[in-house]
């Protein structure tokens, strides 16, 4: 049973809006996130934006579709969009993070401290993308793209978070890491815990630094302190770019969309999102519901498609008269091993008579009553899973995209994922 | 160790294949280290607490445990194990340190979670046998999967002395040896079976054992494109015909969305072919799990559990 249909998600009128500058598209890994991203950018751009699509690890061929398949960490202009009004363009690329975190290091620090930073090992293996800094540095990218003030609409991408929102817990960390005791106490043991009343916290530090450089070695605490104190002058500008970049995750212009596949784990990682979204102020638009199936062929049910495809096949059966079914190979009908067998031959079936040659045509059409009926199972399947989500969240606007055969590798394939995207009220066949 | 793309079902194959292997009265456990609760919500019970407990019994009487690691939780064990810290932990905490260590400071959260599983690898009962037969960790996705685990290489690199150091090169040579495995799981998809070979190479470029590839969610092949051509043309009729003779109503309008489907099917079932193709020339073993249409449930785990040992025994 269909509940009450969600709200549709209507996506031409959100990438027309001109008071739309960024849309955040997020969910949890294989869900088709970067390609919903990449098709917005498309559509968005043929219909008169200037967009760029800052993505985070695109696949090979999608990168080359839209000509982003070298890393240079600046927007490219995409060949082959085809504005209407002329004014459209679409830009798109891909995130280097470790050159993201050097050109911050660069552009805040003067020559002889940025080259200490640079060159600092701890600095090294930071930068080359441990826990964080991958959602750290997309955000802090989206900040410089809006910042430069080329684009009316950034489309991101967000990166495969092993906890779905890192992104956004990011630049909150760092910044309250920076701006912490503990910081501090690495560039100055000495000077802090100083105060009185605070001696349970001098046993704890004193602790610490000992314990610390016993753990990690004197020369790693060594290094790790050169950083920090190198870092210094820019833990102001790190705060501060953090906090911007959260409160334009949160203004009025900023859209969130949620992708999903209409699967039990992909549902319940979007659920988070919708929530966590929520207590965060960040403004959601609506799910995007990638890869759903649709049949022309819905009033046929799986049950009456796989009795209808048995009869067919027992008359094949019975009109071939012998015990040489089972033995038959069957090439590409594949029945499964209860449907043949001599058992079924013992069936009191009278036999129709079948023209001549028609047989293969009788196999052929069992096959295609097999295959609707497996794929009624599918739309099943799937509509529980959507239906469980509207339950939870029926103020959340859908929009469905049917799902295709293939990978899209081009332009043209992106094109349709963007009609699909702005028609997706209802899955068409 | 169990890696996969996003979406290809890593968490399930882990642990269809923990409960393969306990199997015949072996005890496995299956480890978890993204903080997602995915094993606990698999086998339909609460979210664990930082313990191993026993969360099912397969046949023949072997047992899973199953773990959860927290990185931060691991990191208070670790100290108390080795600097008996006690309430200087909480003073640690406080100060935000744990929180550095286990969330900013490169790879040491990487470092403690293949620790604590390295651990368990290594731990013996009071009879001197191995606590558990088999460990199989629900890895991070193929594409942070050699970092994951090479970050030990790394860390010892930074911290040249020292117990961390020496805790990190222990690590690597259990993750370096023939005793453990890195399992791919992969759809017929471009881009997971891209996914796939890349992984494999960085894996072997960084030394890392590769063990077998399983696609996961294989559909059946019901029918093939030349059976498409053969009856989207001039037959058409006589499908229709067909369909009335089998006790379906209203056939005729049904013919084009049949077709339609069955082409469908059809280019899927070439693009899966081509991508067998290049799974095939990775030259690895590989093992095919079937897509369970009524999605997974327990009994469908178990069910993925006996292919897996079908697949190995034969």
């Amino acid at each position: 049973m269909t509940m009450t249909p969600a709200p549709v998600l209507d996506i031409d009128p959100l990438i027309d809006d001109p008071a739309t500058r960024i849309i955040v598209c997020c969910g949890s890994g294989g869900v088709g996130k970067t390609t919903t991203a990449a098709a917005l950018g498309v559509r968005a751009a043929e219909r008169g934006r200037r967009a760029v699509v800052l993505t985070i690890d695109p696949a090979r061929r999608l990168a080359q579709s839209m000509g982003i398949d070298s890393l240079d960490n600046v927007p490219r202009r995409v060949d082959g969009i085809k504005s209407e009004s002329g004014d459209g363009e679409l830009h798109a690329m891909m995130l280097d993070m470790k050159r993201t975190f050097d050109e911050i290091v660069e552009a805040h620090a003067d020559g002889e401290r940025a080259a200490a930073i640079l060159g600092n090992p701890f600095y090294q293996s930071l930068s080359a993308g441990f826990a964080g800094t991958q959602e750290y540095m997309a955000m802090e990218k989206l900040g410089q793209l809006r910042a430069q003030d080329e684009w009316d609409l950034i489309i991101v991408d967000t990166p495969p978070s092993r906890s779905a929102l890192d992104f956004l817990d990011a630049p909150k960390r760092l910044g309250s890491f920076l701006d912490g005791k503990f910081i501090r106490l690495l560039m100055a043991p000495a000077k802090v815990g100083g105060r009185a009343g605070m001696a349970f916290l001098n046993v704890g530090m004193s602790m610490m630094t000992g314990t610390l450089g016993k753990l990690l070695g004197g020369q790693f605490l060594r290094d790790v302190q050169t950083f920090v104190t190198a870092m210094d002058t820019m833990f102001g500008g790190f705060r501060t770019r953090a906090d911007a970049t959260y409160k334009l995750l949160q203004a009025p212009g900023t859209a969130f969309l949620v992708v999903a596949a209409p699967e039990r784990d992909a549902l319940r990682e979007a659920a988070y999102f919708v929530e966590r979204l929520a207590a965060e102020g960040m403004p959601l638009a609506g799910l995007v519901l990638n890869r759903v199936h649709g049949s022309g062929a819905a009033r046929l049910s799986a049950e009456r498609a796989l009795a209808a495809a048995e009869n067919l096949e027992e008359s094949r059966i019975v009109d071939q008269g012998g015990g040489k079914a089972g033995s038959r190979d069957s090439g590409s009908t594949a029945a499964s091993p209860s449907e043949q067998g001599p058992d079924v031959l013992d069936v009191d079936t009278p036999a129709r008579q079948v023209p001549e040659g028609a047989e293969e045509l009788t196999t052929l059409t069992a096959g295609l009553l097999r295959l609707h009926a497996e794929r009624m199972q599918v739309l099943a399947r799937e509509q529980r899973t959507r239906d469980r989500f509207s339950a939870l969240h029926p103020e959340v606007a859908v929009t469905e995209v049917a799902a295709l055969p293939g990978d899209v590798h081009d332009l043209t394939g992106l094109r349709a994922i963007g009609d699909r995207l702005a028609t997706g009220g209802a899955p068409s066949a | 160790m169990v890696s996969g793309k996003g979406g290809t079902g890593k968490t399930t194959v882990a642990a269809a294949l923990a409960l393969a292997l306990a199997t015949e009265g072996k005890r496995t456990l299956l480890v978890e280290v993204e903080g997602r609760q995915g094993i606990a919500q698999l086998f339909e019970t609460e979210a664990f607490p930082y313990e191993e407990r026993k969360i099912a019994v397969a046949p023949g009487g072997g047992e899973v445990y199953a773990l959860a690691i927290d990185a931060e939780r691991a990191l208070l064990d670790y100290l108390q194990m080795f600097y008996k810290l006690g309430g200087a932990g909480r003073a640690l905490k406080k100060l935000g340190a744990i929180d550095f260590a286990t969330t900013i400071a490169p790879g040491v959260r990487d470092v403690l979670l293949t620790g604590k599983a390295c651990e368990a690898v290594r731990r013996k009962d009071k009879h001197g046998s191995y606590a558990y037969d088999h460990v199989v960790m629900d890895a991070p996705p193929t594409g942070r999967i050699t970092r994951f685990l090479n970050v030990n290489d790394e860390v010892a690199g930074l911290a040249k002395i020292g117990p961390i150091h020496n805790q990190a090169q222990a690590v690597m040579r259990v993750l370096k040896s023939p005793e453990t495995a890195v399992h791919l799981v992969t759809l017929l998809e471009e881009m997971p079976v891209q996914e796939t070979a890349d992984g494999i190479r960085e894996l072997r470029a960084a030394r890392l054992p590769v063990g077998n590839i399983i696609v996961n969610m294989v559909r059946p092949t019901l029918l093939d494109e030349q059976a498409v051509r053969s009856v989207s043309g001039d037959r058409r009729k006589e499908v229709a015909k067909a369909l009335t003779r089998a006790g379906v109503s209203g056939s005729a309008k049904l013919v084009s969305p049949l077709l339609a489907e069955a082409a469908e099917h059809a280019e899927r079932v070439e693009l899966e072919r081509e991508q067998r193709g290049v799974l095939e020339e990775l030259g690895l073993p590989t093992y095919e799990l079937p897509l369970l249409v009524d999605g997974l449930d327990l009994g469908g785990l178990y069910r993925l559990a006996r292919e897996l040992r079908r697949h190995t025994t034969t």
